[in-house]
């Protein structure tokens, strides 16, 4: 059985030294430069073991940030799940692929930049996979314009 | 001067597979490199069917997305209305009512024997045994319509399953229906299993094909039959126990290689299990309880006085085809302010390219078809 958040988040930092990490509402908040390091330890460790990417999301709250949500779950030891947050400006959304440690978040993270524009650092192939390739804007975010279908 | 293929070197050439071919199982397009009849490379493609069911749903109640998730995995309602129900339960605090929690628990198993039999019958038509098996595996499936349409009022886009229970109850009448197609069930499992499980053809067109193994399956977060014939015991039904799964007593079948045989067979033992399952549902559901608790209910009466608070919730199920979640955030208003679907189809589908390269051709449409997808729901 998995340990309460704070714990899990106290034990990352000491396995991480010089990772400031904070929880929020059962999520532990990960500032994006160190998500990659995050997320390769709690794969690795033994006591952890989240070998499995149960779901990846994003999500808007305008003005200010897109948050990408991470849920890891253990196939190995069977529990889960952990709440990954990753907190970005709009106007800048660029945060590493998770795809080198999960190979399940590739058509997650093509799926959270056609629909929300999240910039996947490192990502193999990030194309637009729901919607059509010359389609402009992030039909999820927000303060999206639909086209309007009678004029 | 033109360039002129050689003649002795490798020809490589592009085919497009789909997005209108029967063997896509709906609007669903794949471009295969060739070398000869080998595939050196395969891009799936999708999309031609999305309709934001996301969007959608953030801009309605909660309860008003159910009848929109009957239409992600078309041939399950029943399941994604139950994942939903699990999401909002855990998001709003809605306890479930003990008959409905039965009731949820033997649509959700009949939905499993379902779509196990369709797609089953639907791998053999790719493979060539066009008609026979599907029509066989229609007939059973077509009787478990019947039960759901009469306990719902539609065969397949059901809009069942409610937060705190089901939307209506079920009559003795049709739990003795329920009972007795469970019971003649094996001897028809029996039947299709003598039919294909030894077939010659059968087996060498699905042994050693599209060979899946533990450590990618978990890598790229497969689940469902897929993950579980590579051999990784993983099910939802045991590891969460949501709902009452902890009172039933079934196995998890595993297969050894994860070809498209253990894929195969690792559903219709599945099928087995659940009929398992639901005969001691059958036998144990209880008549004292209401269908739905009386949270659900007033939650089903006046839609837009269910205001959750402040918070995020993913519930997840089991489905016939994988994890099935639903990750939703509510800002305290009658609408959802974040809904997210997680599709085992969907993310199945990752390695399909992994499964298929250094295969022949023909063996890309067995491979599709043994990952079972439903295109409602990659798309959505």
């Amino acid at each position: 059985m998995l340990p309460p958040v704070e714990e899990i988040k106290t034990h990352l930092e000491g396995l991480l030294p010089g990772v400031a990490l904070t929880v929020e509402g059962g999520a532990i908040i990960v500032p994006p430069g160190q998500l990659l390091s995050v997320c390769r330890t709690l794969k690795d460790s033994e006591r952890f073991r989240l070998d499995y990417l149960s779901n990846l999301a994003a999500a808007d709250y305008p003005p200010e940030r897109i948050e990408v949500v991470y849920h890891l779950c253990s196939m190995a030891q069977k529990h889960g799940p952990v709440t990954l947050k990753v907190k970005l400006p709009r106007e800048n959304t660029a945060v590493a692929s998770v795809v080198p440690v999960w190979r399940g978040a590739e058509f997650q993270e093509r799926e959270a930049y056609d629909l929300y524009g999240v910039k996947f650092e490192g990502h193999p192939d990030l194309r637009r996979i729901l919607m059509w390739d010359e389609f402009e804007g992030y039909p999820m975010r927000k303060d999206y314009k639909h086209e309007d279908q009678d004029a | 001067m033109p360039e002129t293929a050689s003649i002795s070197g490798p020809q490589i050439l592009e085919v497009n597979l789909g997005p209108q071919h029967p063997s896509t199982h709906g609007v669903f397009r794949m471009m295969a490199t060739l070398d000869g009849e080998t595939i050196v490379k395969l891009k799936p493609f999708f999309g031609y069917m999305h309709r934001n069911h996301e969007q959608i749903a953030e801009g309605i109640t909660y309860i008003a997305s159910f009848p929109y998730t009957d239409r992600l995995d078309y041939l399950c309602s029943m399941s994604n209305n139950f994942g939903l129900a699990v999401a909002v339960e855990k998001l709003g605090g809605i306890p479930a009512s003990e008959r409905g929690e039965y009731i949820r628990v033997i649509m959700a198993e009949l939905t499993r024997v379902m779509n196990h039999t369709a797609v089953t019958g639907f791998l053999l038509n790719d493979m060539g045994a066009f008609g026979t098996p599907l029509l066989y595996a229609f007939r059973e499936r077509e009787r478990i319509l019947d039960l759901f349409e009469s306990a719902s009022g539609s065969r397949m886009m059901c809009n069942y399953v409610r937060p705190g229970g089901v939307r209506e109850d079920v009559t003795d009448d049709w739990l003795a229906r329920c009972r007795q197609i469970v019971a003649n069930y094996p001897r028809f499992l029996d039947e299709f299993e003598g039919l294909l499980r030894d077939n010659e053809i059968i087996r060498q067109r699905t042994q050693n094909v599209g060979v899946l193994s533990k450590e990618l399956a978990v890598s790229a977060s497969i689940t469902g039959p897929m993950l579980r014939a590579t051999g990784v015991n993983y099910d939802i039904r045991k590891v969460d126990g949501y709902s009452i799964y902890p009172r039933f007593n079934f196995k998890v079948p595993l297969g050894s290689k994860g070809d498209v045989y253990d894929r195969y067979y690792v559903r219709v033992l599945e099928m087995r299990e659940s009929l398992k399952i639901l005969e001691q549902a059958l036998k144990e559901i209880p008549n004292t309880s209401p269908h739905i608790s009386p949270k659900g209910a007033a939650m089903g009466k006046a839609p837009r006085t269910f205001k959750p608070a402040k918070g995020e919730a993913y519930g997840r199920i089991e489905s016939p085809k994988g994890e099935l979640g639903f990750y939703l955030v509510s800002d305290g208003s009658p609408r959802p302010w974040r809904y997210h679907v997680r599709a085992p189809s969907f993310i199945n589908l990752t390695v399909l390219e992994d499964m298929c390269l250094g295969e022949k051709v023909a063996d890309a449409i067995i491979i599709l078809g043994s990952v079972d997808i439903v295109l409602g729901e990659v798309d959505r």
